[in-house]
């Protein structure tokens, strides 16, 4: 809606730009719903006092650029106010539902989103409702009791398939289910949104390895490098570098990019996908863009809380900046 | 009866012959696991993925969201103890149709500590929408695959391997959430799983000869766990209940028996035999058995202890059992 005015209402262009290349947006327009996504997620941070807003910083165009320009997905399926969660998957239970339609339609041509650092889950829903996939009033039920838009996105969460809060699991279920569509002979691909953090993890690299010798071509991952985690910033925590490196090592083919251009991110999508080779995009960001206040809370960016009452009100002030500058 | 070698081998191969659905998955341990003939004829649904589990988890279950139905062929401590997360949250959360076969139960190997699975029956029994399977004889594993095939969530299958004693006519498959009846007897009820039932049917033969009135019962679904003629005899048993099981004796058949009794409310005593909140070691089957209690004569001494009676079965009245079964022979296992 930030291209629309609106909420929610500007969804043709953007639907039909995600399916037909020639009508896709250009590297502006991918910046714009950016911006929108961070003052959705600055508001909602404001309005819940804390959340998960360096993420936002960070992978708002990576996440823009994935939907809206190298995903091919169909229009969402699933209704623009999210339905209550309807318990949990099992043999009782043949109500529980996934989020997973906010995608679109599963369908042998078309992609599917795995995303992976769930704690980024304020972001995706924002960036759902700016691509009109979500209704605008959606967060209301954010982090709410018996809501499925939760703090931490499970697979009943919009624009959620898997399960992924523990991270780097979600890598090794996307294998599997770019395996089984590579034996049902699809030409769809499957498309994983992960964090730096998750490269910690030695299932990650399990993963990559697999990946590389089962040639796993039709799968495609983008890190949000953005050099951050719960502890504080990743090289004094545990430093994954150098991971361009580490990742050719595995057999997959890398590229490093500039997170915040979406023409740098959209590039390597465009250059990939008729071989055998499982594609990673390292997208090297600034947890901090767009909200130079976070800069003095460096390292501890993870999660926003805020201090006290003149803290709050910097950012309210930053939000209503932004937003006159957006109008 | 007999022993059969390897039935798990050719079962599977057979089994999985008209079911394209049907994928193996192994870590590394592929004829260890008797997947290896499965993998010689149907290679192209066989998928090595190393020395990895927590990724051959995260997979399988990707695969199971797409329709198809991967069986995870390693050890059970590789299936239970490092993915366990994995299992958790890739595959039991979202109750997918997942089938992990577990292998080298309890003390059957002389592999020690770090191949002896004590706890995978509690782990798995843990974790929500998990089915939990256990074969005791051949025609256990050659029937527990269709078993787990008509669940339609996640299920952890105790497998057995080698040579395999038939304890049961293979006309009598297991069936999901119904023990066997292997005796009838209302002064105490013996409860058995795996390997231990053919110690129990060596015990209850000699105690019956000693004029007890004994009940035994075979239990191979340890989750959901309970049917209704089980816990009718649970409730009727005038002293007492053992159960005697290849696993610690938290978690497992025996905790599962607790449950019920306490459930119940049958106020009667219980002794569960089972490696008693301690990890073994590195050593032949029947030695371990003796040491940690597992055995005929452990079980023995368990009906003196509930009937307060000397019942003068020792060793050598057990030596002297004839089953109708033939025990495995004992040999070097390969790992």
């Amino acid at each position: 809606m930030v291209m629309l005015g609106a909420a929610g209402r500007d969804r043709n262009d953007m639907e039909s730009g995600a399916l037909h290349s020639e009508g896709r947006p250009g590297a502006d327009a991918v910046r714009r719903i950016a911006d929108a996504v961070r003052r959705r997620v600055l508001e909602h941070t404001l309005t819940n006092n804390g959340g998960y807003l360096s993420q936002a910083c960070s992978s708002a165009e990576t996440l823009a650029t994935l939907y809206t320009r190298v995903m091919r997905l169909g229009p969402s399926q699933a209704p623009l106010v999210p339905r209550p969660f309807a318990g949990v998957p099992g043999p009782e239970n043949p109500e529980a539902f996934s989020g997973a339609g906010y995608n679109g339609p599963r369908a042998p041509h078309l992609d599917r989103f795995v995303f992976s650092p769930v704690h980024y889950a304020l972001v995706l829903y924002s960036l759902l409702i700016e691509l009109g996939r979500l209704g605008a009033g959606a967060l209301a039920a954010f982090n709410r009791d018996g809501s499925t838009v939760e703090l931490i996105g499970a697979e009943h969460s919009p624009g959620h398939e898997l399960t992924a809060g523990s991270l780097a699991q979600a890598l090794s279920q996307a294998g599997g289910i770019a395996l089984g569509r590579r034996l049902r002979g699809e030409t769809g691909r499957v498309w994983v949104f992960m964090s730096d953090g998750e490269f910690q993890e030695g299932q990650t690299w399990e993963a990559l390895a697999a990946l590389a010798f089962h040639r796993l071509g039709n799968l495609g991952v983008y890190v949000d490098a953005n050099a951050q985690q719960c502890d504080g910033a990743m090289e004094a925590v545990m430093t994954i570098e150098p991971l361009a490196e580490r990742l050719r090592a595995f057999g997959v083919e890398v590229h490093e990019v500039d997170g915040h251009d979406p023409e740098a991110l959209a590039v390597p999508a465009a250059g990939w996908g008729r071989g055998d080779r499982p594609l990673v995009v390292i997208a090297r960001t600034d947890p901090c863009r767009g909200i130079d206040l976070l800069r003095a809370r460096a390292p501890k960016l993870h999660y926003v809380r805020f201090t006290d009452r003149q803290d709050r009100a910097a950012y309210q002030r930053l939000l209503e900046r932004l937003r006159r500058e957006a109008a | 009866m007999d022993t059969v070698q390897r039935p798990h081998r050719e079962n599977l191969v057979r089994w999985a012959g008209q079911r394209p659905e049907v994928l193996v998955l192994s870590a590394d341990l592929t004829s260890s696991c008797e997947a290896d003939g499965f993998r010689e004829r149907y290679p192209e649904r066989f998928y090595s993925f190393g020395m990895a589990e927590q990724n051959m988890m995260g997979f399988a279950g990707g695969l199971a969201r797409e329709g198809f139905y991967p069986f995870v062929h390693t050890f059970a401590v590789f299936v239970c103890r490092r993915p366990f997360e994995q299992v958790a949250m890739s595959i039991a959360y979202p109750n997918l149709p997942v089938r992990l076969i577990g292998f080298l139960p309890g003390i059957t190997t002389a592999g020690g500590v770090t191949h002896q699975a004590i706890d995978d029956i509690g782990l798995m029994r843990l974790l929500p929408n998990m089915t939990v399977l256990e074969c005791g004889d051949a025609t256990e594993v050659e029937s527990v695959l269709d078993v787990a095939q008509g669940v339609a969530g996640p299920v952890y299958v105790r497998m057995l391997r080698g040579e395999v004693p038939r304890l049961f006519d293979p006309a009598e498959p297991l069936v999901l959430g119904r023990s066997r009846l292997l005796g009838e007897g209302r002064d105490l009820l013996v409860l058995s799983s795996g390997i231990c039932t053919e110690e129990a049917l060596r015990a209850t033969q000699a105690l019956r000869q000693r004029g007890l009135a004994i009940g035994h019962r075979h239990v191979a679904t340890l989750k959901p766990f309970g049917d209704d003629e089980l816990a009718q005899a649970v409730g009727e048993t005038r002293f007492g209940v053992v159960t005697i099981e290849n696993h610690s004796t938290i978690g497992g058949l025996g905790s599962a028996v607790a449950e019920l009794m306490a459930a119940r409310g049958v106020g009667k005593r219980l002794i569960r035999l089972g490696l008693r909140d301690t990890y073994a070691h590195g050593a032949s089957r029947a030695y371990l058995m003796r040491e940690y209690g597992l055995d005929a004569l452990a079980l023995t001494r368990a009906a003196e202890d509930l009937t307060g009676e000397r019942l003068g079965c020792d060793e050598e009245a057990l030596a002297q059992v004839q089953l109708e079964t033939a025990p495995a022979a004992e040999r070097v296992e390969d790992l």
